[in-house]
């Protein structure tokens, strides 16, 4: 059973094929990696699953509730956040006019179906759940806090919580220590590998640090000029002669 | 009503201040509180008519009070701008009425905002005069018994220029005048007016400009192309330069009888400058050829006090004063019902000679000078001309009955 | 055909001077970003100082040009000035404050051209040859329109090669494209906002002296021209000098034919054609999307809910405006009364523009449409107050919603810019459809009956539905729709991404503040006993825009301290000697000390005060 499966997914830009037939499932639980080159097509390929992008071609599939894989390809991004699909940005993106705790917040209003309420104060919903899901990436000591003043390895560390908020069954993860410095990369992507074991979420992530991706990922699919070239667990790819030629260079 | 013939001839044989301060009027309170007059009008939005318009009201005042004043009683003016705006016009009578107690109110050059103050007035019960917006409604559709108006409206404005139209005996009219109440009523009044005189008359066009935003070269060969025998202009201000530059280049003007409402008055006279187009049938005041006493005393005493010649907006100015101090010397006090009904009939001097407030409608005669336009010394001027009494220019009081509501 | 050839001509004169006037606008927002209101009034003062100027010289070609040239000199010189001694403090404050300031600008431009030019229309005397014509196809065209047929590509083309050809024009295009990269290249960024200030002043003078021999230097030109290069600016794309171009080809010539068609198109033509190029192409002719401009502007402003001493400061002002009537006089009462209703006008604009990210220059039309909506149903259907006070906000509510789903797509200026087509296209209608609406005569006599007669009564009313209303908007903003709301303007990325749907919560963020303005709007007819176009007209507009600003768009007390402010400021000021004078220098200092606006730099002294607690 998997969480996600990817069909033969393409994209292109006029002649260029951004990402030109990939194909890929990902189970319950496990640490995806999508590695490559600048222009290998990563975040062409993010953009679709997370539905900024309409693919040319290819299904995208997603494991309903009930276990069932339902096509989600095409479909607009919030639509595919209903479905259980969470994510977090290379350049952070959370509401810099709310709180800590009340970016939160508004994510678990939309989960819950409450947007459209016009009285009572929203910063009274769900907030022992909303401090639950701060407390999870250590974030609580700083609830009360304006978002716009937020060290960045907080922001990707509320991203994380506000990504967490619909308890979503897929992660979506485009770069996420992109700037952050490398105690905190790790213990960022440590912390999201025990969430992804103990709640059974699915992640995927890009990430150019290679000591964060062997330390971490599950598996590992490798990109280049839109084909997928390797895919395997991190030992594998390591070891890989000709990943190593192409992309990884010889200090791996 | 009708104006005798003898008033006439006193009003007109005595100076305006002698007239006010006669001794029948004079009763002893002179030492008592002066008469406040609230006034309103677009001084910082239509400087151009406005500014004049206070030097003229000045003036009057000025005169007044060196005469003794009204009912023994000094004037007093408080003045404000209403930026062009009717709301803030009707929160400044508000003021006037409320906070400086005025016993009247007074003023306005935009029609709206003229009527914002008339229905202001019809609501609290108070008098306001009028001095110069032009529409028909504010004696007409929406008069009442507080409101009264001076200057001769767009009704009376084309009356007084239909006789010289039908004369030119053109078949083929074009008109262009501004798009907005002014403008419009304008072309209603002269197409209803030339189609009654002159039957067989056509218009073949018309333009519509945005006040204050024509696109005159547009408009000129928009006109031109209806070949037309004669053109009905209501266009004024900066509109009116840039039409007749355009005009007179693209040669519209020749060979066309022109017939243009307010182009003779010297505000927008003089920005036309050596480009006067001659000939034009036009309202207005030859201020440079006038030669009756009256006109005269006026231009001296206002070159006098501010050292230039007076415009249009002055004579309104002037006479807007005279006017309510003609009423309320009628009158006899300045209770408000007392003068909606003192005002009826009241005959005062004005510089363009005597008048008086119609029982009718509560429209004043005060008249205008009607005459052809040319150029001396590279300036516009007005030859040919003659002075139109209001009373003149009005329709049947029969036709005023069905128009006037009450 | 013949006159088919001449029309055309006659539209390519009047383009040429549309984007004379537009080419600096167009300039100066594609790199300093700054919405230069003023704009028509640098025009004003080009046309006047080039009167100044040729009246005194002899009447040759060569001094006319000299004349043309030295008037586009002092222009630039004055906008210079205006950019160092204003605009440059403003860069980084919240958007759209420099509109405000320049609106400031042009209130004192007026007062200062009437007091050094005086009312009267100043015109030049054309010599022969700016008063001749020539030729064409048997008809007679202007030598003056000729040559500026010539002028106009020819200016585009100086221009191009100015910003193709020189180091100075490549910074130019650069910080046309990204601000941030020209700073990381270590240029003066300072000399070159200042320079290009100057270039878009000087087109800016250069256009008013050029029109000068086609009219007179009159005081009302500033706001005529502005409108028109707005809208030239955006329909072509702002920022694209090409697109201007395009832009005002379109328009000049749509208009010369648009005339003869229909006469009485001249009020909304420029707006219709807006409007139409905005719903096809959201970014203009050849406009490209605007970046992010508020990511490098400032740090969103966090927005709390009222602490203690907020809320008590609230209920102490609500007890004493509640007071008022036993204590202030039937002057200030009016004025009072009118304050309310704007603090209710200013707050739905405030929804829309702070929280929901869409800033709006055509506000009015809600308001308008309100007041309307009451004057039907008081004088048509034959209702009482009650009537129209509901009927106003659902005809207003319910019109925002049809025109709020073009416009809540778009974004920025476009946003803004397309909301002023459609006011002016309601504006248009009021004005025109004289049967129903009593075109700018207005609808008189609403006064209401019985106990609503009493101006304190009216002003109780006004307090409780528009202070009310305030309140309840404000209500709304902290509650989950407000969350989600201020959600997708701080992030429309991340709104997405957790599922909220930003078009929809904008298209009834729009709708909601329609109905509000709509709801003051009614209140304003019933105060003053009649309804205007003028409710609906740009100016009123403007109002709405200086009271959120003037009180500060990221504090959620902003428009209601704005809107009293800008209120009593105004009536306070109307009735003294050059008020415009006194009220836009008062505007432009306040902007200078308060970039925030007085509510944002009230509470930064608070929290200040209390950080020196114990």
């Amino acid at each position: 059973m998997s969480t996600l499966e990817v069909r033969d997914l393409r994209k292109s830009f006029g002649a260029i094929d951004a990402v030109a037939g990939l194909s890929f499932t990902l189970a319950p639980g496990e640490m995806l990696a999508v590695i490559g080159p600048n222009g290998a097509g990563k975040s062409t390929c993010f953009n679709m699953l997370n539905g900024q992008l309409r693919p040319d071609a290819g299904k995208i599939l997603l494991a309903g509730p009930n276990g069932t894989m339902q096509d989600i390809t095409g479909l607009p991004p919030r639509e595919i956040w209903r479905l259980g699909v969470g994510r977090t940005f290379q350049i952070t993106a959370t509401f810099a006019s709310m709180t800590v705790r009340e970016n939160v917040q508004t994510a678990l209003l939309s989960h819950h179906r409450r947007t459209w309420r016009f009285w009572r104060p929203a910063n009274r919903h769900a907030g022992p759940e909303a401090d639950r899901l701060l407390a999870r990436v250590g974030m609580q000591s700083q609830a009360d806090r304006p978002a716009g003043i937020l060290a960045y390895g907080d922001l990707k560390r509320l991203e994380l919580a506000i990504a967490l908020a619909n308890a979503p069954r897929l992660l979506l993860m485009d770069e996420p220590t992109a700037g952050m410095a490398p105690a905190e990369r790790t213990a960022l992507m440590t912390l999201t590998r025990d969430i992804a074991r103990t709640e059974g979420v699915a992640v995927l992530f890009t990430e150019h640090d290679m000591d964060v991706v062997f330390g971490v990922a599950d598996r590992i699919l490798v990109l280049n000029r839109g084909h997928l070239i390797a895919e395997g667990p991190p030992a594998e790819i390591r070891e890989n002669p000709e990943i190593r030629a192409v992309y990884l260079g010889a200090h791996i | 009503m009708p104006i005798s013939r003898r008033t006439l001839l006193a009003a007109g044989g005595t100076s305006l201040a002698a007239t006010l301060a006669a001794p029948a009027l004079v009763r002893a309170q002179s030492t008592s509180a002066p008469i406040r007059i609230g006034e309103i009008n677009s001084y910082t939005a239509i400087p151009a008519f406005t500014v004049p318009y206070r030097m003229g009201w000045q003036l009057a005042v000025e005169q007044i009070n060196a005469a003794g004043g009204v009912l023994g009683r000094k004037l007093e003016v408080i003045s404000h701008d209403d930026a062009g705006k009717p709301s803030d016009a009707i929160r400044l009578a508000g003021a006037l009425l409320d906070e400086s107690r005025v016993d009247l109110l007074a003023g306005g050059f935009l029609s709206n905002v003229g009527l914002a103050i008339s229905d202001v007035a019809r609501q609290r019960k108070r008098l306001f005069v009028a001095s110069e917006p032009l529409t028909d409604a504010l004696v007409w559709e929406q008069g009442h018994r507080y409101c009264f108006r001076l200057r001769p409206s767009t009704y009376m404005q084309v009356a007084m220029l239909v006789d010289d139209a039908v004369k030119l005996n053109a078949k083929r009219w074009v008109t262009v005048s501004p798009n907005y109440e002014y403008g419009q009523s304008l072309v209603k009044w002269f197409k209803a007016l030339m189609t009654q005189r002159q039957p067989g008359v056509e218009f073949v066009a018309e333009q519509w400009p945005a006040l204050g935003r024509i696109d005159a070269g547009a408009t000129v060969a928009a006109l031109a192309q209806s070949r037309p025998d004669a053109i009905f202009n209501g266009t004024f201000g900066p509109d009116l330069t840039n039409f007749v530059r355009q005009g007179n280049t693209r040669g519209l003007f020749e060979k066309r009888g022109v017939v243009s409402v307010l182009t003779g008055e010297p505000e927008y006279l003089e920005p036309l400058g050596d480009e006067t187009p001659e000939g034009w049938i036009v309202t207005g005041w030859p201020v440079e050829s006038v030669t009756d006493a009256t006109n005269k005393a006026f231009i001296e005493a206002y070159r006098a006090k501010f050292n230039e010649m007076p415009k249009m907006g002055s004579v309104v100015g002037h006479a807007a004063i005279t006017a309510i101090a003609g009423g309320i010397a009628k009158t006899g006090s300045v209770d408000t019902e007392a003068m909606a009904d003192g005002f009826k009939g009241a005959t005062f001097p004005t510089p363009f000679g005597p008048a008086l407030w119609r029982a009718q409608d509560n429209q004043g005669t005060l008249g205008t000078y009607v005459g052809r336009t040319a150029m001396k010394n590279g300036k516009g001027i007005m030859v040919d001309w003659r002075y139109v009494d209001g009373a003149a220019a009005m329709p049947t009081d029969e036709e005023v009955r069905k128009l006037r509501p009450g | 055909m013949d006159f088919f050839l001449l029309q055309l001509l006659t539209g390519l004169a009047s383009a040429s001077s549309l984007f004379l006037v537009a080419a600096g606008l167009t300039v100066i927002f594609g790199v300093t970003r700054v919405v230069n209101f003023a704009h028509g009034s640098l025009f004003m003062l080009g046309a006047y100082i080039a009167w100044s100027i040729l009246s005194r010289l002899p009447r040759t070609p060569e001094h006319f040009a000299l004349g043309v040239l030295a008037t586009a000199l002092a222009t630039a010189a004055i906008g210079a000035l205006l950019e160092i001694a204003l605009l440059r403090r403003l860069y980084r404050a919240p958007e759209l404050l420099q509109l405000l300031a320049t609106f400031g600008v042009v209130l004192v431009v007026q007062d200062a051209a009437l007091w050094f030019w005086g009312p009267v229309d100043l015109a030049i005397s054309r010599p022969p040859w700016l008063r001749g014509a020539i030729e064409i196809a048997g008809l007679r065209f202007p030598f003056y329109d000729a040559v500026l047929i010539a002028v106009g590509p020819a200016v585009l083309g100086l221009l191009l090669l100015l910003f193709h050809r020189t180091r100075w024009g490549l910074l130019v295009r650069a910080a046309t494209q990204d601000r941030d990269m020209v700073a990381a290249l270590g240029v003066n960024q300072r000399v070159l906002y200042t320079s290009v200030f100057a270039l878009g002043a000087g087109l800016a003078g250069l256009g008013g002296a050029l029109a000068l021999p086609q009219g007179s230097a009159n005081l009302q030109m500033d706001l005529a021209v502005v409108t028109d290069a707005f809208v030239v600016v955006v329909v072509g794309g702002m920022g694209s000098l090409g697109g201007a171009f395009l832009a005002a080809l379109l328009i000049g010539v749509l208009q010369a034919f648009g005339i003869v068609l229909l006469p009485k198109i001249t009020l909304v033509l420029v707006f219709l054609v807006m409007a139409a190029v905005l719903v096809l192409r959201p970014h203009g002719l050849l406009g490209r999307p605007q970046t992010a401009a508020r990511s490098e502007a400032e740090a969103l402003a966090p927005i709390r809910p009222a602490g203690a001493a907020l809320q008590a400061a609230g209920l102490a002002s609500l007890a004493l405006a509640m007071a008022a009537p036993f204590v202030v006089g039937p002057y200030l009462l009016t004025v009072l009364t009118e304050a309310a209703i704007a603090v209710l006008f200013a707050a739905s604009l405030h929804l829309m523009m702070g929280p929901g990210g869409m800033a709006s220059f055509g506000h009015a039309a809600w308001f308008g449409i309100g007041a309307y909506a009451a004057a039907f149903a008081t004088k048509a259907l034959g209702g009482g107050l009650a009537t129209g006070l509901l009927l106003a906000p659902l005809a207003a509510g319910t019109m925002a919603l049809v025109i709020g789903w073009f416009v809540v797509r778009m974004s920025g200026v476009y946003l803004a810019m397309l909301t002023l087509a459609f006011a002016q296209i309601a504006w248009a209608v009021s004005f025109q459809w004289v049967e129903v609406t009593g075109g700018d005569n207005g609808i008189l006599g609403l006064w209401p009956q019985g106990w609503a007669m009493d101006p304190r009564a009216m002003y109780w009313l006004a307090l409780a539905l528009c202070v009310g209303g305030a309140l309840l908007l404000r209500r709304i903003l902290f509650a989950p729709f407000g969350f989600a709301l201020r959600a997708t303007r701080d992030s429309p990325l991340r709104a997405a991404a957790i599922g909220l749907d930003a078009p929809r919560l904008r298209l009834a963020a729009f709708a909601i503040a329609g109905a509000a303005a709509g709801l003051s709007g009614a209140v304003f007819a019933y105060a003053k006993g009649s309804v205007f176009p003028t409710y609906m007209a740009i100016p009123h507009s403007v109002d709405a825009l200086v009271a959120v600003l003037l009180g500060g768009v990221q504090t959620m007390a902003g428009p209601i301290v704005g809107a009293v402010a800008f209120t009593v400021l105004q009536s306070w000021l109307l009735t003294s000697e050059f008020w415009r004078f006194k009220l836009g220098l008062l505007i432009v200092l306040l902007v200078l000390a308060f970039p925030g606006g007085i509510a944002g730099a009230a509470a930064a002294a608070w929290n200040r005060f209390r950080r020196y607690q114990p």
